[in-house]
């Protein structure tokens, strides 16, 4: 005999099926509930960014300085350029040490020790704060020298690399192995077999890597506080104080003034569009004529 | 026995009248003898000493990422000799910040930093589990490209940025709209009580959460994504509501790369460091009221480093500032090692 089973009631069951059912569409209503209720703030932050900074911009904030307190008008030129120094300088010192560094780990370090403690220290660099890295540049090189523009380089360069070493090293391990072995057996050394086969059949992935690197490091503020520092005027020396877009934002949002709040929504407004810009650009750029990567 | 009986040779190709085979120009062209320079660079290309050379290269490039640790490192301790031998460990336990008299001690910051990233997490975290669920399995295909993008645009945005928005569009909301409310209903608590500036702890955590939502939810609904599809379909064959199919298939497969995510996001709030600064009210106090200003570790170094005067000032900050580091780097470890315990194995792409 298999009646074993305990029988339940018939009132039992609908009760029980209706409080699942009750369950099942709270969480999803929950679910929907929550969706609308973290976009309505990024709508309204990108609306509020694109209405005022639209409505501010014109053409004396590319051609201006910043005007002193007292007196309208004025721009951001110099913050433009500044910013466009400091992030050449950290791209120039960070994109080619954070590539090696993933090349490192996905031709040699592959499954070794040595490999994984380097791929989990850089995770681990990734989440230390921003404001570190411009204490460790000022007590670098602003403690022996003096605020520049090459401090501030450093700073943000620091923050790129180990951003940079792991989407290369994802973008390296896409790259077919057929590819690899085809040209150890054709006898090409294997810096060739890296250089000419891995990193090119990878590149597309691997600057657009850099290029979230370049976009992340690119809307900084904390780390060129004691660094770069800001500088009012213009500055095309490298080994002086230089004004940047991030930082003038920061101190015109702080300021009393309607007039500085207004170029501060213009300043992050062209912040935002030049870096999406740039990224776009070089990500076009890049894709062309490459040999398509992947499985 | 295999060998033909007879071979036919190909007729020779008669050069026409007036042209030898050695006149034409040979269909290949053929290189001349490379010259000394050409051949001494092409056989140190193909030597073994090339690759010796690039891959030391590689390697001393991987190596520059703990050359960049221990920098750091040493900088901080190296900075921050003065404040560690004149406070010793009182440094965290005091609550005295008093510039001009040169008496310091962290744990108003340590307090603001734990209770402004608590805060946010509680708000977040519930949040973007449900943007995840829903993501995954609730919202039409139709809505999923849209709402991942927007989300990840969340993340492209400079704090700076966010710090203005709170400034100029938070700070009257919380002050004028939100803050009454609480007090009202709340306000028996203590939590949530007069005077509300607008700036203070509550705002503060409010940004963070908009801002630690995106690293959390995506990284979240890659662990989700992680679970075994067998998993849900089992759940599901067995009669399982979509409610009780995500909780016994995915959640509870999933926990610990959940926990890994928001530990993650901890990370992220902990250093944090303008948005905060421009929204917290910057003042060391420890009190219970949510709407009073406060003040967090990485704020402290951004607003008072550049104007610090005296050395036991800068390296009091500096102190500060290694303590965030060696607190940061813990929680990320921890963080990672869970996420690593999650998805190995899987193809999915951890940001």
């Amino acid at each position: 005999m298999i009646s074993a089973l305990p029988q339940r009631s018939q009132q039992m069951e609908r009760a029980i099926r209706w409080r699942r059912s009750l369950t099942n569409h709270f969480v999803t209503g929950l679910a929907v509930l929550s969706t609308v209720v973290v976009l309505v703030p990024l709508v309204a932050i990108l609306g509020y960014l694109l209405y005022k900074g639209a409505s501010s911009l014109n053409l004396a904030f590319f051609t201006k300085v910043p005007a002193p307190v007292g007196e309208s008008g004025g721009g951001m030129a110099n913050s433009i350029v500044g910013s466009g120094i400091i992030l050449a300088v950290a791209s120039v010192m960070g994109i080619p040490l954070g590539i090696a560094g993933g090349v490192y780990l996905a031709e040699y370090g592959r499954g070794g020790m040595l490999g994984n403690i380097i791929r989990f220290t850089a995770d681990v660099l990734n989440g230390v704060p921003s404001i570190v890295m411009g204490i460790a540049a000022y007590g670098l090189i602003v403690v022996h020298y003096k605020f520049s523009a090459l401090a501030g380089g450093v700073a943000l360069a620091i923050m790129m690399v180990p951003t940079i070493t792991r989407t290369t090293e994802e973008m390296l391990a896409t790259v077919p192995h057929a590819l690899r072995e085809a040209a150890f057996g054709l006898g090409i050394p294997k810096w060739r077999t890296i250089m000419s086969i891995s990193l090119r059949t990878a590149m597309p992935g691997i600057i657009t890597g850099c290029m979230l690197a370049f976009a992340r490091v690119a809307g900084e503020t904390a780390p060129l506080l004691f660094t770069a520092f800001g500088n009012n005027f213009w500055n095309f020396k490298l080994t002086e104080p230089m004004a940047a877009l991030p930082l003038q934002i920061y101190v015109y949002a702080l300021s009393p003034y309607d007039e500085w709040h207004r170029l501060a929504w213009a300043g992050a407004l062209v912040l935002i569009v030049l870096i999406m810009l740039s990224v776009t650009l070089v990500r076009l750029y890049a894709s062309r004529g490459t040999i398509k990567g992947g499985h | 026995m295999n060998q033909p009986e007879r071979v036919t040779l190909p007729t020779p190709i008669i050069a026409p009248a007036g042209r030898t085979p050695e006149q034409e120009p040979p269909a290949v062209a053929v290189p001349d003898q490379p010259s000394e320079i050409r051949r001494f660079l092409r056989e140190c290309g193909s030597g073994r000493a090339a690759d010796g050379t690039f891959g030391a290269l590689m390697l001393v490039s991987a190596f520059s990422i703990f050359v960049i640790v221990a920098l750091i490192l040493w900088v901080l301790i190296h900075d921050s000799q003065l404040s560690i031998h004149t406070f010793g460990w009182k440094f965290f336990g005091s609550s005295a910040w008093d510039p001009v008299n040169g008496s310091f001690g962290a744990l108003p910051f340590i307090y603001g930093t734990l209770v402004s990233s608590l805060l946010a997490l509680l708000i977040a975290v519930p949040l973007s589990l449900c943007v995840s669920i829903f993501v995954l399995d609730i919202c039409p295909p139709v809505l999923r490209g849209p709402i991942s993008f927007l989300t990840e645009l969340l993340a492209a945005i400079p704090s700076v940025v966010y710090g203005l928005w709170a400034l100029v569009v938070l700070v009257p909301i919380m002050r004028d709209t939100v803050g009454p409310v609480l007090e009202k209903w709340l306000g028996w608590t203590g939590l949530f009580a007069e005077p509300n500036f607008g700036v203070g702890m509550l705002t503060a955590s409010i940004v963070l959460a908009i801002m630690i939502f995106p690293i959390i939810s995506s990284i979240s609904r890659d662990v989700m994504k992680a679970v075994p599809i067998h998993q849900r379909e089992a759940a599901l064959a067995l009669g399982a509501t979509r409610w009780e199919m995500l909780r016994i298939g995915v959640l509870r497969n999933a926990r610990i790369g959940i926990v890994g995510a928001v530990i993650l996001g901890l990370g992220r709030a902990l250093g944090e460091t303008i948005a905060v600064t421009m929204v917290i009210g910057n003042h060391p106090d420890i009190v219970k009221n949510l709407f009073n200003p406060a003040y967090t570790l990485a704020s402290v170094i951004a607003n008072e480093f550049t104007e610090a005067t005296g050395d036991l000032y800068v390296s009091a900050l500096i102190e500060i500032g290694l303590a965030l580091f060696l607190v940061t780097i813990v929680v990320n470890a921890i963080a990672r090692i869970l996420v690593w315990a999650v998805t190995r194995g899987n193809s999915t792409r951890v940001a």
